[in-house]
Parts: C-alpha cells; sequence; structure tokens
C-alpha cells in the first residue's frame, strides 16, 4: 500500500495531477473491470443452477457446488470422460510449449547477439507475419499443408520418403504444428528479451576459458534466458490450453480439446452454469500447473514480470 | 623457443574496407610485461582478440610458443583474457567464478572450492568465495576477474585495459599489485591501455600504436627518451615541439635552423639528414632549464605567460618567438636561477636530451 502510494505521488510529481489521475482511472478499470468483474461473474454463475427464465431470482435460484462434482463424478462414477480430456489438454499444452522453447531459444540467442541489420529485421518480420492472419484461415491453411493430399504429403511422397500419405490430421502432428507455430512470436520476444540483456563478454569470457558451446549455453546464456523462458512458456501454455479454432480445426476426429467441451457446454446445451464451471476448472488448473512449474525451475513472479 | 612467446607476423586486420591494425610485426618474450599504448580507437583491443583468438589476421600470422595459431579456436589457446569490463558472471558466485575454467575441464565440485579458495588468499580475498559478484568492490571484482584467469593456468594473460574503470588511487595500488602478481606467476602480460603511466611504469617492453600501426617497441625508458616518430614523442608524455629545417649534422647531432635560433638535437636512431630537410625537434618540459647566464649551445630567449603550481613542481608556460614552450621546475630548486622581474627569462637544454625527428611521419623510423 505505502508502494502504492509512492508510486502514485511520483507520477503526481513528474506528469501532475491529470496524468495521474488517469493513469490511476486506466489502472482500476483494467483490474476491476476487464480481469475481476468478469471473473466474478463467471464464478457467481458457475455455483448456480440453470433454471428456466422465470425461476431465475426465484426460491429455486441457490447455490450448488453440482457443476464443479459433475466435471469430478458426472451422473454417476468418476468422470474419466472429461477429467482425461483436461489432462490431455494440459499435456498436449505442455508439449507445445517445450516444442516453442525448442524452436525460439536458438532464434531469440541469434536475434540478439548475431544477427544485424537486415538479418534480424528479415527475422523480425518472419515472425510477426503470422501473427497478421487470422485464427481459422491459419488453421485451415494447416489442414492443406498436412491434408493426405497436402504440400507436406506431396514431398515426402515424391522425394520417395514414404509411400502412402500419412494421416497428420489424425496423428495432431498439424494439430501440434500450428499451435506451435501461432505463439512462436510471444515465445521468441520472451527469450530475446532476457538473452539480450546478457553482456556478449561474458559469452566470450566462457569460450576463452574453454568452454564448449553446450556448456557456454548451459552455464552462461540458459541462467539468463530462463525467466524469459518462463514467462514466454507460461503465455504459450495458457494460450495454448485455451485455444479453440485451432483444435476444432487442426484437431482429429477423436481428438476433443477441454475448451470444446466448455463451448458446448455454453452453446451446444445452453448450460451457461456449467460451461462457466467448466471455464473456471481450466483456469484454477492451469493456474495451479503454472505456479507448480514456476515452484519446480525455482522462477519468481517478480522475475517473469521483467 | 618458450611456450610463453608470443609472436606477431606481420598480421593485418581489416573489418570490411577499415584498416584496425596494419602489419604489426614484433615478439613478445616469454615472461615479459609488455604493453600495447595508444589512443582509444587504434585497435589495440582489435589486437588482443585476435592473439586470443576471436579476430582472425586478414594476413599474417599469430605464433603462441612457436605455433602457428591459425584455426585454433580461444577455448583452446593457452591464453586468458581479461576483459576491458571484466566479464564476470553475475549469476554465479565468487567461486564459483574463479573455479569456472576448472568446471571446463571436469574437475570435481570438491577440488574447485579448494582451488578457488586458494587463489581467494592470493588476491587478498580470503572468505568472499560465496558473495555474489555485485557485493564487491570494484578494485576486488579486479581481482577476482584475475583470479579467475589464473584459474585457467593459461602461459598468456591478456589484460584489455583493465583499471580503466578503477579511481585513482585504486588505479595506482593495482598497477603495482598487477606488477607483483606478474612477478609472482612468471605469466606472460599483454597489457593494453591508454594511459602512458600505466605502461611506463608497469611494463617491460612497450609498443606504441597509431592508428592502427605499431610505431615504436622498446622499453619504457627508450620509449620515453629516444621517441623514434613525432607520434611516440607526443604521445607518451608531455612534449615541446619546435618545428625547423636541418643545417648541418655532425655526427649524431643535428642542428636545426628554427624560429628560435639554430638548435642542435640527437639524431633519432643515427639516422642521416639532408641540409635544408624539414625536421621537428623534441624536449622534454623536464629537460628545459632556466640560465643564469645565456649558454654557448641552446640558448633560448623567453618570456613568461603562466606558471601552475603542482605540488611538487611548477610548470611556467613560455613563449619564445611565438612558439609556445612549457617547463617544469621541481619547487625544491627554488634557489636555482629564476625568472627576470619583466618576465623575460633565458633556457637552454642539452643537446643529447632532444630528439630530431623528420616532420613528415611517413619517413620516420
Ligand atoms: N567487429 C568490428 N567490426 C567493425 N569495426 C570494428 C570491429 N571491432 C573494432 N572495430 C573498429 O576498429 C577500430 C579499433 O577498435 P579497437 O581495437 O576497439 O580500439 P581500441 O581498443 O584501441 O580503443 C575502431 O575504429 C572500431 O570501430
Ligand atoms: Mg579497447
Amino acid at each position: 500500500m505505502a508502494a502504492l502510494r509512492q508510486l502514485w505521488s511520483t507520477i503526481a510529481d513528474r506528469h501532475g495531477l491529470g496524468v495521474a489521475v488517469f493513469i490511476g482511472v486506466a489502472v482500476l478499470f483494467w483490474v476491476l473491470v476487464l480481469i475481476v468483474l468478469p471473473q466474478l461473474a463467471m464464478f457467481d454463475v458457475s455455483l448456480r443452477h440453470n433454471l428456466p427464465r422465470p425461476e431465475i431470482g426465484g426460491p429455486a435460484d441457490v447455490y450448488t457446488l453440482k457443476n464443479y462434482s459433475y466435471f469430478l463424478f458426472g451422473n454417476g462414477a468418476l468422470n474419466t470422460l472429461d477429467i482425461g480430456v483436461l489432462v490431455k489438454t494440459l499435456i498436449a499444452a505442455v508439449i507445445v510449449t517445450l516444442l516453442d522453447i525448442v524452436i525460439c531459444y536458438p532464434i531469440a540467442f541469434i536475434l540478439a547477439h548475431s544477427a544485424t541489420g537486415v538479418a534480424a529485421r528479415m527475422m523480425v518480420i518472419g515472425l510477426i507475419v503470422p501473427f497478421w492472419i487470422n485464427d481459422i484461415l491459419r488453421a485451415f491453411a494447416f489442414r492443406i499443408l498436412f491434408g493426405a493430399t497436402g504440400v507436406i504429403n506431396g514431398i515426402g511422397q515424391a522425394l520417395g520418403l514414404w509411400s502412402s500419405p500419412i494421416d497428420f490430421i489424425r496423428a495432431d502432428v498439424a494439430l501440434y504444428a500450428g499451435l506451435a507455430y501461432t505463439y512462436t512470436l510471444l515465445m521468441v520476444f520472451s527469450i530475446y528479451n532476457a538473452v539480450e540483456t546478457l553482456d556478449r563478454n561474458q559469452i566470450e569470457a566462457a569460450r576463452d576459458m574453454g568452454a564448449s558451446w553446450w556448456r557456454v549455453h548451459w552455464r552462461v546464456v540458459l541462467p539468463v534466458a530462463k525467466p524469459g523462458i518462463a514467462s514466454g512458456a507460461t503465455m504459450v501454455f495458457m494460450l495454448t490450453a485455451g485455444a479453440l479454432a485451432a483444435p476444432q480445426i487442426l484437431g482429429g476426429p477423436s481428438n476433443l480439446w477441454f475448451t470444446q467441451i466448455i463451448y458446448q457446454w455454453f452453446n451446444d446445451a445452453g448450460d451457461w452454469q456449467r460451461g462457466s464451471a467448466y471455464a473456471t476448472i481450466l483456469l484454477v488448473v492451469c493456474l495451479a500447473f503454472v505456479f507448480l512449474m514456476m515452484r519446480v525451475f525455482k522462477v519468481s513472479i517478480g522475475a517473469i514480470g521483467r | 623457443m618458450n611456450t610463453r612467446d608470443v609472436v606477431l607476423e606481420h598480421v593485418s586486420i581489416r573489418f570490411g574496407n577499415y584498416r584496425a591494425v596494419e602489419n604489426a610485426h614484433l615478439s613478445i618474450r616469454g615472461g615479459e610485461f609488455f604493453s600495447f599504448l595508444g589512443p582509444s580507437g587504434c585497435g589495440k583491443t582489435t589486437l588482443l582478440r585476435c592473439i586470443s583468438g576471436f579476430v582472425q589476421p586478414s594476413e599474417g600470422r599469430v605464433l603462441i610458443g612457436g605455433k602457428d595459431m591459425r584455426n585454433v579456436g580461444p577455448n583452446k589457446r593457452p591464453t586468458a583474457l581479461i576483459f576491458q569490463n571484466l566479464a564476470l558472471f553475475p549469476l554465479l558466485s565468487v567461486a564459483e567464478n574463479i573455479a569456472f575454467p576448472l568446471e571446463v575441464r571436469g574437475v570435481g565440485r570438491k577440488e574447485r572450492r579448494k582451488r578457488a579458495d586458494e587463489l581467494l588468499e592470493m588476491i587478498a580475498l580470503p572468505g568472499t568465495g560465496d558473495k555474489k559478484v555485485h557485493e564487491l568492490s570494484g578494485g576486488q571484482r579486479q581481482r577476482v576477474a584475475i583470479a579467475r584467469a589464473l584459474a585457467a593456468e593459461p602461459d598468456i594473460l591478456l589484460l584489455d585495459e583493465p583499471l580503466s574503470a578503477l579511481d585513482l588511487k585504486l588505479r595506482q595500488h593495482m598497477r603495482t599489485e598487477l606488477r607483483a602478481i606478474q612477478q609472482r606467476v612468471g605469466l606472460t602480460f599483454i597489457y593494453i591501455t591508454h594511459d602512458q603511466g600505466e605502461a611506463l611504469t608497469m611494463s617491460d617492453q612497450v609498443a606504441v600504436m597509431n592508428a592502427g600501426v605499431v610505431e615504436q617497441v622498446g622499453d619504457p625508458q627508450t620509449i620515453y627518451n629516444r621517441p623514434k616518430t613525432p607520434f611516440v614523442a607526443s604521445f607518451v608524455g608531455e612534449t615541446n615541439a619546435i618545428p625547423g629545417a636541418v643545417m648541418n649534422q655532425q655526427g649524431a647531432l643535428v642542428t636545426l635552423d628554427t624560429a628560435l635560433g639554430p638548435l642542435t638535437g640527437q639524431s633519432a636512431g643515427g639516422r642521416d639528414y639532408q641540409a635544408g630537410e624539414r625536421c621537428t625537434l623534441f624536449v622534454r618540459p623536464e629537460q628545459l632549464a632556466l640560465a643564469d647566464a645565456p649558454p654557448a649551445t641552446n640558448a633560448i630567449a623567453a618570456r613568461r605567460v603562466n606558471e601552475e603550481f603542482e605540488g611538487s613542481i611548477r610548470t611556467l608556460f613560455l613563449n619564445a618567438n611565438g612558439v609556445d614552450l612549457r617547463l617544469y621546475r621541481m619547487n625544491a630548486d627554488a634557489s636555482g636561477p629564476a625568472l627576470a622581474a619583466d618576465g623575460t627569462a633565458s633556457i637552454w637544454f642539452r643537446p643529447e636530451h632532444a630528439t630530431v625527428l623528420p616532420a613528415d611521419p611517413s619517413r620516420s623510423g
């Protein structure tokens, strides 16, 4: 609280009271109206029964945990179907996140420490362009790319690498590739931000003392990149676990993403209460997982905010 | 051939069309304290990086211990480089920093710690092994960087202006310390600096660089007393430059016709001059002296412009027929010859204390 008051007076002194009031209102609006209130409303809805319109606000409109217990137990025994989908979604999100770390760490490192001028700008443009293309279009493009008669199968067969078309959609290759591709920019920039602060001389000093490239990265670069990797991984993981269009379009027929179940409750079943409960569950489980990972890898929240 | 010898054979280094180092050709004996001295941007760091293997010579070769270092990476050379900004690892502890070269070689954790503690003892920082680098002062970090470089057990230690970030007192203390460490460990130290005081006090040999060119190599006395080029004469120490034309030469002594009358000095390196050749005579402020009676040679009639008291010495700023001169007087000599009441003085210098160099630098040396 004292820190907040300090911040307030600093801004007011430096930029005038008007600016301070604007920033105060904007931050309050951001935190309360855009972050806290919708979540609270959603949480409130998730604790209610799915009642017909006239009964809302009536005596039957009481709080209940049945939407949450339905996720755990369904209509009887353990709800293995929904729990399974959640677990599968989390595992898939972890895989996509790891893929992005592996792909983006070298890119970010080169961008920060080797690429100059035109090469660096080309790399950045190459990373930004995917964001110009909307989600749905991108997903369908990947469907075509990985389809039975798509470019990948075409090239692979033409080169004689495999003889009959591989079903990349059913194997979820298209889905993982599409999701990983979508979020590379976030990961690259997060890692870049951290790695860029590394003094080149430290890399050279390590080299000079006889370290192999592998050790230079393990001992010198990775520790500096860690907060960046953590912040990138958090974003990619959250966004992947919460993705809807890509799994819908690129997911194999047998593959269900947890967001698709949420979507079904809201839209197909018209049960907003259960949908809200499922959305809350996804949020809480993802947050818990992220915090657990931060514990395991000894990253502090403060380091991510940098 | 000593494993600690370094030889540069006609080394030139270019970045695109820019010539950072031009034909550096010299040898550094094992166990020597060798300095490269030159103004900022003259290519010192580039040359040092070339010796350590981060930059490849565009022409010529680098030999260490008689072996050609072409295609030998920085991690495979017997050199350890101390960077201008030290480049200590901020996320590692002091002991981990020092033991890093040992870790690289697969030395066990216990042994590493033991060695780090020994080195901390040596640099007079015992018990700081568990601190983080940022908890140390500038001078302490400096010493940790030296310890880390020594832990690599190199044959040659390369130091890139390691004292430039320290304050004056600490810098002077570290000069003595560095020299002492060098004599204790007996390694070849190759030291880079733009500070002539550092180069002269610490080095066995000094190479003076200007715009990528090594202009003179020699021991500090020779560099100071017998500069071979106008640049060396004016960059190393204070000097008075008096332009003129050659009148005659008798052995090593050359007499110039200058605005101050005929003045005689020593020909650099025993070079022969032609009559009428444009030359400059360089004489140090401490070699100029006030005279009681006009002396027979090199007498200059000068007028006082200003003077500065600097503790042990007093600088007299003089003007003689349009040429500015400065003269140092020890304050202990205050009883000697003095300025006349009207501020005029007769000053002189010994011919062997002045150096005559061709005015056209391309004809020097
Ligand atoms: N990698 C490089 N690419 C292009 N120019 C460089 C590079 N490294 C150094 N230079 C140039 O070479 C010149 C000498 O630099 P440097 O060796 O650092 O000088 P010093 O250490 O004597 O101050 C400078 O003009 C610098 O801009
Ligand atoms: Mg330099």
